[in-house]
């Protein structure tokens, strides 16, 4: 009964054992130089940015950033399964996907335009 | 009845057209200021000519009654009320007599209101006055007639209220408006009556219950009878609700000339002669309705009689006139016509002496005290002559207007036979010489004797604008009455709305002698009143030593001071008991069913402090009520 | 999964047969907010407002042109074709539907002539700048500048293509979407106030999470419906409760969960709280456009969902209808008659009359329907005018709203307080106007099978219009307050849209036939 679920746990057990198993042996191979970088957070291997202004506040341009990041990634994954299946979808799926790009497209007219994409 | 075919159909304009002048003339501001009188004054004159043409279309059928069905009103299951049109001979007459006498009276207050800032403003409310009166007239159904009746009511409050800055206007606008509330309660009340009993409120469907084959009780017809004369009453300024009407002199005269020459009061007399195959059903109601006219028209001759205001005077001339109205339809079938050529004659002479009366205000810097005017016949010969026309018509001097139309009544009291018959007509008698009396008074303080004037004044004779539609009056105020009794014609016209005339069979007193005798009491009233102010000087301060009926009729024989002992002072009693109890008993009930919401105040106000948890919690708990219930009701 | 997905790469799928046509209104109410998006990023400042509007105005005529050519489509969108039906006939274009979409048109056709009112303030009464920071030196400054958020003309817009959907939705996750696209704009409009944004910020926010909290129950009853069910179209549901073998409780509390969800947009007490806040925190011609057309698609949303999801448990779920027809009417007419702010009595007002809709919907018959239609045409016009007309009478601070500013107006503006006097007669229910017309309507609809709740109702209509006359009697026989608020002229825009306002609320209340016809023979629904 529990026979289709195997390849799962089986699966989940391995990526378990892979991360337990990469983290445990890093001390013991790896070199040991510490410096700044080194003991700083780690964010995606980019320098981290200045702490936050006053009691855990963010300027809003990191929210506009991470939504706008949000909505083309959304995008994005909607255009994977349309790809899988264009073909099948024929001409009615290809005027939909444009129109869904185009709704998106006109969002990033705006947000360019109107100086979302600006840092400062 | 016949559907309306040809220009009748058009007849919805007469409401249409001045309702939507008024709703131009209000609403363009002062973009509408420079042309705005000339649209105003035109509307009634266009509606004439359209009512004459109207009229004769009507008069050339064999059935004139014509019905005009313009849309259903609310049509929701049982209750269905029908937006119709009634042409018959009585509406037409009612809008001959408002579109014509009304549109000299426009044309005279083009140049009577010449110099106000507001002139575009008055005829708005004017034509509004207009379209509201018509539709009083015209429909064909008692609802109908309540829109029409409210819209007379507020036009009026607007217009006696005009120079709204005064506060006696104010208040006379506010007296007036509260006189016709009381008596619109009456008249919604007789709606209700139909309605609750014949599930009707048209013309046709509620007299079909009455005269043969009625299923009408008497007693039914006398509650709504004496309902609908309540209405009648107030807007009439009847007995006991008369007391507005001087007071609504504050407008600008030629305010005062259409409320109670060609509109306003004669709504009353138009309901109750509409109404006649109620009032047919119910003797006991038209008693009333001849009693109050005979009170009304004594009231009005005395109260007329100790006045020095020129306005006040032909105001409660004005009630007396409308009570001899009253008498007349009261008198039951047959005399309801003879009310109604009444209420022509004196729609004409009315305004001849309001529309003069005006002019003399003009010429004295608005001044109305009679005891600073006289000697005017020389500087004001037209405006002297339209007033001795109007004067000569109202005495029912021989041959002029009220002779025909005021006479008959007169007659028709007696023909009442018996007592009440004898009662009714000397009352009717003596009134005739009153009117002569105070009448008299009226043109020898104002016209002749000696110059009272203040220093100030320099009267001159009103431009033509204003003296040609008084011209016209005048003529008619001598030879309309003769011209209305003509081999019987409107009485002979009225008879498919009002039934037929009944002037012959056996008279109690014989014509010619009944004639005399009222000529005799006129001459009487005319002389006494030409011993007591045509011979001698006339103190330009009221004299103060008085008799007690002189002394009465100032004060309006006590009726304000009655009204506020036994109306206004308990009413504020009761609105001061009403404060009291909305203070401790209202909004202790509104506070505890506010509380018993949140489940005891302090937590309700909480919930109503603004704070989004509040509100969630609130939403929550209504959540778990809602899904209580249908639980509950599902598994009960 | 993978078979499915494998299978999808290789066989053609039956692509849904959409009726594009019946769908065009809400294509063009779309396209146009596109557009007006577009505007944005591409038409200078100074020209933006203008053809916004310009954008707005033809998209809405447009689309109410559609509408009234489709007039009689009896049809449901898209059609089943093959296997893969499973959002066949999530949307049916109906009577119903069609009437209500037209009015939700019509009105904010007139709302967006409120908004684009530039005349009685400077710029306009939608905020300058909405993020600046209130308070700040910029904020100051802009408070008297001629700019506009004119974004809040494309935001109109898409609230009004969700209120398009809300309604013909025949679909739960649709309406749920519909729901959204409706509200999520009317959050951000709520906080465009120029004059006192902290308190148009307040509302905002608050609305928002109230609106999150209601959505979730919508979401949480959707799921039920649907465990019960195994769908979540609406025809599905009513066929699922004749044939499912499954608990009732589950049908039973997700259809509560959905009702909190709708009768939250529609301001119906207990779910009523935010209206107040909302109403008086918000931009008044916003206000005015939430007051009208959000209830119109909410009643809608309510009538299909009863209607024809729920019509065989009409007995079950009439009871709830009672009770919070009675605390909406109840808590409407009781808390407006100790408020002393007109904006915030207008808001009670709205509650109440979310009460006496309600009245309507205890039957279900063809009267019914017909007269809670005709009964939100009514009742939006007037309330439109209303607010709008608050918008006339000024302080140097903005609207004087305070009741006691607004005594003896009457004799400093005869007009506006004539107007006033209309529109909160008929919000009263006197005679010849259109709140009496629809108050009539919808009780004689439901004095058949509910006779105490209609007298309920009439109580407190009674009540009600107790303080509808204290503002008349305020207006016209109170003295006027020394430094009188000053009464501003309205430019073309708000002069239009106030006379519509009025002059449908005469006609409907002197001559309602032909709109009672429409809506009668309009009251059918389809799938």
């Amino acid at each position: 009964m529990l026979a289709p679920y195997l390849p799962i746990l089986l699966l989940f057990a391995l990526a378990t054992g892979f991360a337990v198993f990469s983290v445990g042996i890093a001390p013991f191979t790896g070199p040991r130089r510490y410096n700044k970088a080194k003991l700083d957070f780690y964010e995606c291997g980019i320098e981290p940015t200045p702490q936050p202004m006053g009691p855990s506040r963010f300027p809003v341009k990191y929210y506009l950033t991470a939504m706008l990041f949000i909505v083309f990634d959304i995008e994005i994954i909607f255009l994977y399964p349309y790809a899988v299946a264009n073909k099948a979808l024929g001409l009615f799926g290809l005027v939909e996907i444009i129109l869904f790009v185009a709704t998106v497209f006109v969002a990033y007219a705006y947000v360019w335009r109107r100086g979302g994409l600006d840092w400062d | 009845m016949i559907t309306a075919h040809g220009i009748q159909s058009y007849a919805w304009l007469l409401v249409a057209i001045p309702a939507a002048s008024a709703l131009i003339l209000l609403t363009l501001g002062r973009a509408a200021d420079k042309w705005g009188h000339l649209l105003g004054a035109l509307v009634p004159v266009g509606l004439f000519v359209y009512a004459v043409f109207l009229f004769f279309s009507v008069k050339g059928q064999s059935n004139r009654k014509v019905d005009l069905h313009m849309f259903s009103w609310i049509p929701v299951a049982r209750f269905r009320v029908d937006a119709g049109l009634l042409l018959d001979p009585l509406a037409l007459v009612f809008v001959l007599l408002i579109t014509g006498v009304g549109s000299l009276i426009h044309i005279y207050a083009v140049g009577y209101m010449a110099h106000d800032p507001g002139r575009r403003r008055f005829f708005g409310y004017f034509n509004l006055f207009v379209a509201a009166m018509l539709l009083l007239v015209l429909a064909d159904n008692y609802l109908a007639v309540y829109v029409g009746w409210e819209g007379v009511g507020l036009a009026s409050y607007l217009l006696i209220g005009y120079y709204y800055t005064r506060p006696s206007a104010a208040t006379a606008g506010n007296k007036a408006f509260f006189a016709n509330r009381v008596g619109d309660v009456g008249l919604s009340i007789a709606i209700m009556l139909m309605f609750a009993y014949f599930g009707t409120t048209s013309f046709a469907g509620v007299f079909g219950h009455f005269g043969h084959g009625g299923n009408a009780t008497t007693g039914v017809a006398t509650a709504i009878a004496l309902m609908l004369l309540l209405g009648a009453c107030g807007k009439s300024g009847q007995f006991p609700l008369q007391t507005w009407l001087p007071d609504a002199m504050e407008g600008p005269t030629p305010v005062s000339a259409l409320i109670h020459a060609a509109t306003m009061v004669t709504a009353g007399v138009y309901l109750i002669a509409r109404s006649a195959p109620v009032f047919d059903a119910t003797s006991a109601a038209r008693t009333v309705v001849t009693i109050v006219g005979a009170i009304t028209l004594l009231y009005g001759c005395i109260n007329g009689a100790g006045q020095d205001d020129l306005k006040r005077v032909l105001a409660n001339s004005t009630v007396s006139q409308i009570g001899y109205m009253f008498l007349a339809v009261g008198l039951g079938p047959g005399v309801y016509a003879i009310g109604i050529v009444h209420l022509l004659g004196h729609g004409f002479f009315k305004a001849a002496l309001f529309l003069s009366a005006g002019s003399v205000m003009h010429a004295m810097n608005d001044r109305i005290d009679m005891r600073r005017f006289g000697g005017l016949w020389r500087v004001m010969p037209i405006t002297f002559f339209v007033f001795v026309c109007g004067y000569l018509a109202i005495i029912g001097f021989p041959f002029a207007t009220g002779f025909w139309t005021k006479d008959k009544i007169i007659e028709a009291a007696f023909d009442k036979g018996g007592t009440s018959g004898y009662l009714l007509g000397i009352i009717a008698l003596v009134g005739a010489g009153l009117t002569a009396f105070y009448m008299t008074r009226a043109l020898v303080m104002t016209f002749l004797g000696k110059r009272r004037w203040e220093p100030d004044v320099h009267p001159h004779e009103c431009g033509p604008v204003m003296w040609l539609p008084m011209a016209v009056l005048a003529v008619l105020s001598l030879v309309g009455g003769w011209l209305l009794i003509f081999g019987g014609g409107v009485q002979e016209w009225l008879t498919p709305s009002v039934g037929p005339s009944v002037e012959a069979g056996v008279h109690t007193v014989s014509k010619p002698v009944l004639t005399a005798i009222t000529l005799v009491v006129v001459a009487l009233g005319i002389a006494g009143a030409w011993v007591a102010f045509g011979t001698r000087t006339i103190p330009e301060e009221q004299p103060q030593n008085v008799t007690v009926v002189t002394r009465a009729s100032r004060r309006n024989l006590y009726a304000d001071a009655f009204n506020e002992a036994v109306l206004m002072r308990p009413g504020q009693w009761f609105s001061r008991a009403l404060v009291f109890f909305d203070n401790r008993g209202v909004d202790g009930v509104v506070n505890g069913l506010s509380a018993s919401f949140g489940g005891g105040s302090s937590r309700f106000r909480r919930l109503q402090s603004g704070f989004v948890r509040s509100y969630a919690l609130s939403m929550l708990g209504g959540t778990v009520a809602v899904i209580a219930v249908l639980l509950a009701v599902r598994f009960q | 999964m993978t078979h499915l997905l494998l299978a999808a790469g290789n066989t053609a799928v039956s692509t849904p047969s959409v009726s594009y046509h019946a769908l065009a209104p809400i294509f063009i109410v779309l396209g146009a907010a596109m557009l007006g998006v577009l505007v944005e990023a591409a038409v200078p400042r100074a020209e933006r407002f203008t053809v916004q509007l310009m954008v707005t105005i033809v998209g809405l005529v447009a689309a109410l042109v559609v509408v009234g050519l489709l007039h009689g489509t009896r049809t449901t969108t898209p059609s089943p074709t093959g296997n893969d039906a499973f959002f066949a006939g999530s949307l049916s274009i109906d009577g119903v539907g069609l009437f209500l979409q037209g009015t939700v048109l019509a009105l904010a056709l007139v709302a967006a002539l409120l908004v684009s009112e530039r005349s009685v303030d400077v710029g306009s009464p939608i905020v300058a700048s909405a993020a600046v920071v209130v308070g700040s030196a910029d904020d100051r400054r802009l408070t008297t500048a001629d700019r506009v958020q004119t974004e809040v003309f494309p935001l109109m817009l898409f609230a009004v293509s969700g209120m398009l959907i809300f309604p013909i939705a025949n679909n739960l996750i649709l309406m749920f979407v519909a729901l959204e696209v409706l509200s999520l704009p009317l959050y951000l409009m709520a906080g465009l106030a120029r004059r006192r944004r902290l308190l148009s910020q307040e509302a905002s926010l608050k609305y928002f999470l109230l609106g999150a909290f209601a959505s979730a129950f919508f979401l949480y009853g959707l799921a039920l419906l649907y465990g019960y069910a195994d769908t979540v179209d609406l025809p599905g549901i009513f066929t699922a409760q004749q044939t499912s073998g499954k608990s009732d409780v589950l049908l039973y509390t997700g259809l509560a969960l959905l009702l909190v969800g709708l009768l939250f947009k529609a301001s119906v007490a207990p779910f009523h709280n935010w209206t107040v806040d909302v109403y008086v925190g918000a931009p008044t011609p916003v206000t005015a456009f939430m007051a009208s057309c959000t209830k119109v698609a909410a009643f809608g949303a309510i009538l299909r969902v009863l209607f024809v999801g729920f019509s065989s448990a009409e007995w079950n779920w009439r009871p709830v209808i009672w009770a919070v027809a009675i605390a909406s009417m109840v808590v409407g007419a009781v808390l407006g008659l100790t408020q002393t702010d007109i904006k915030r009595i207008l808001a009670y007002s709205s509650i109440a009359h979310a009460g006496f809709i309600l009245v309507g919907m205890v039957a279900i018959t063809k009267q019914s329907t017909a007269s809670v239609m005709f009964y939100v045409l009514t009742y939006g016009f007037t309330t439109l005018a209303a607010f709008g007309m608050l918008m006339l009478v000024r302080d140097p601070d903005g609207e004087a709203t305070q009741l006691a500013r607004w005594s003896g107006l009457a004799r400093k503006s005869p007009v506006v307080a004539t107007v006033m006097t209309v529109l909160l007669l008929s919000m009263a229910g006197i005679p010849l106007t259109s709140g009496f017309t629809g108050k009539f309507y919808v009780f004689r609809a439901a004095w058949d099978t509910a006779g105490p709740l209609v007298v309920i109702a009439l109580l407190s209509s009674a009540v009600a219009a107790f303080f509808y006359l204290r503002i008349v009697v305020m207006m016209f026989f109170a003295e006027p307050p020394v430094d009188s608020p000053t009464i501003a002229i309205p430019g073309w825009a708000a002069s239009v849209a106030l006379t519509v306002g009025v002059v449908v609320t005469i006609v409907l209340g002197v001559f309602p036939q032909p709109v009672i016809d429409l809506a009668s023979k309009a009251s059918y629904f389809t799938g």
